[in-house]
């Protein structure tokens, strides 16, 4: 199945060209903010010459725009960082390269990754891989567009509450969200530190385990990371999985059960004990994640003041150049998130908001603990619907905000997930499945979608 | 259900070092409510004796050694991103 397999030990150059030129066929869908191709084309001709080599030796990729990188501008698809060269790569990068793959561009996104539906870039939405009337999700949605449109194998993303895994499932590719701490965020733009992780968004779960086995390890330059758990394996026995049933309401799109049902009778068939499982917290996860997460926005985007780097306003005092640079490099909904981050931590509402969220949050934790204490994995549809229509939900926040319902829970928690295609709709739009794993289980999660996708 | 007034959204954007253009202030007070409006939703659960959990590692006092350490950017890498910069030293306008 492996994509990967196909570009290595053939011309570097060839790859390299070949990718680009399918990058600029398909500009229509505004997947990719920038093209690194002189630099892409050095490291090339070292693979071509033997003085670069490894498992992915010649094997274009693209990265998203928040991913620091050598070769063309990180924008985060914001104006602040507008032609910003960043000064050192990510290691999530560097550790790619050593092994030989060529990063051949940047993807586009909503701006400081803040959005389901990559409609937030100050750049212009993504549209999806299969109708460009619909959105390709987000944030991560150029990554998605990229890989489904066959430009590249593999594209890295970002994931704090789903944006690697539903526009993976809007597009039709495979994304990976690992066990937060999995993979070092050194040199990635921070978002939500307590649940920001980085993964990898494929056309097939083998080079998507490859990729994730490359990147994992800890790094002392990410206290957060974990020491390496994560080891490739195949499945050799019957799982437990649990099908939450909240998920699979009346208010999910018929066209997405219909699809996850048909998954999880494969799953059966398969030889897996199939049961359904409550989860009745999942009403709250939202409420809970749309606290946490704009707080710890409105503390990492403080960086932003057009001091250091970035677009600075021109005015007269300090004060102003804050406040001018900010309002000028910032999107509507990065605005929205920073000022509710400001309201929940605000004297007086703290513990009505932050703290009672935080204490949820552990209500959630106790919760998925004791479903995996007797279940290996859980399934739900990857978002409640197919891709939606560009412009849609644009006028209501709360609304987008609904999207990320079912992949919010994992993120919470710092637990795998990852969506896998899972069918299409009668009119051609594809659905994902989603499987959660408790913390560390990534490589099993992986193994059980290699056995899916055979079997498909 | 709490109300955001313009005062309010004048506030947060002063806590939030932003500065809003008129129109913005009134659909960002729009937005504010409904989303606060969303997320009031949460004091119906219970969490009475419920500890909360700011992380998910469980790792505490990740030490490096007291070292300098450059993370792969040297100086004058880092002095070229700054809007002005003269003499070694970041360039910005006047604080008092």
């Amino acid at each position: 199945m492996s994509i990967v397999a196909d570009f290595l030990g053939k011309n570097a150059r060839e790859n390299v060209e070949s990718a680009i030129a399918k990058a600029r066929e398909h500009e229509s869908f505004n997947a990719i903010l920038s093209l690194s191709e002189v630099r892409a084309l050095e490291r090339a001709d070292k693979v071509d010459a033997g003085e670069i080599t490894g498992r992915l030796a010649g094997v274009p990729f693209i990265a998203k725009d928040n991913f620091l990188t050598f070769g063309s501008p990180t924008t985060a698809a914001s104006t602040f960082l507008q032609g910003f060269e960043a000064p050192l790569q990510s290691t999530a990068i560097e550790k790619l390269e050593a092994e030989g793959a060529i990063c051949i561009g940047k993807a586009n996104l909503d701006a400081f990754a803040h959005g389901g539906s990559t409609e937030n870039s100050a750049y212009g939405p993504t549209k999806n891989a299969f109708d460009e009337t619909k959105v390709a999700g987000g944030s991560s949605g150029g990554s998605a567009v990229v890989v489904a449109l066959d430009i590249v194998p593999f594209a890295l993303g970002t994931d704090t509450g789903g944006s690697i895994r539903q526009p993976a499932s809007f597009n039709g590719v495979v994304g990976v969200k690992p066990t937060y701490g999995t993979v070092s965020r050194y040199g990635v733009v921070a978002m939500a530190s307590s649940t920001d992780t980085i993964g990898v968004l494929a056309s097939n779960v083998t080079d998507a385990e490859l990729v994730m086995d490359i990147m994992s390890g800890q790094d002392g330059k990410d206290m957060t990371t974990l020491p390496d758990f994560f080891t490739p394996m195949s499945l050799d026995r019957p799982l437990r999985i649990g099908i939450i049933s909240e998920s699979m309401t009346d208010d999910v799109d018929v066209a997405v059960r219909n699809n996850v049902n048909q998954s999880i009778a494969s799953l059966r068939s398969a030889g897996h004990v199939i049961e359904e499982v409550s989860l009745p917290i999942l009403k709250y996860v939202l409420a809970m994640y749309y606290i946490i997460v704009p707080a710890e926005i409105s503390s990492n985007l403080a960086r932003y003041d057009g001091i250091r780097y970035g677009k600075r306003a021109d005015a007269q005092s300090l004060s102003e150049v804050y406040g001018a640079s900010r309002d000028a490099g910032f999107v509507a909904e990065n605005k929205r998130r920073i000022m509710i981050g400001s309201y929940v931590l605000s004297s007086g509402f703290f513990d009505a908001y932050y703290m009672q969220a935080q204490k949820a949050r552990t209500l959630l934790i106790e919760a998925l603990d004791t479903l995996f204490s007797t279940y290996d994995v859980l399934v739900m549809p990857t978002a409640p619907t197919p891709a939606f229509t560009l412009g849609e939900n644009t006028d209501d926040p709360v609304k987008m905000y609904l999207a990320d319902i079912m992949t919010v829970p994992a993120s919470l928690a710092g637990m795998p997930a990852l969506s896998v295609p899972a069918g299409k709709t009668e009119t051609g739009l594809p659905v994902g499945v989603q499987l959660i794993g408790q913390r560390q289980s990534d490589a099993l999660l992986l193994a059980l979608a290699k056995q899916m996708e055979g079997n498909a | 259900m709490t109300q955001i007034t313009s005062d309010d959204v004048q506030h947060l954007a002063q806590l939030s070092s932003l500065q809003l253009t008129s129109g913005e202030a009134s659909s960002l007070r729009d937005d504010l409510q409904n989303i606060i409006g969303y997320i009031e939703q949460l004091s119906e659960l219970d969490t009475t004796g419920v500890e909360p959990t700011y992380q998910v590692t469980g790792l505490q006092n990740v030490w490096r050694a007291d070292t300098v350490d450059t993370y792969g950017a040297d100086k004058e890498a880092l002095l070229a991103l700054a809007p002005d910069a003269e003499a070694g030293q970041i360039k910005v306008p006047k604080v008092l």
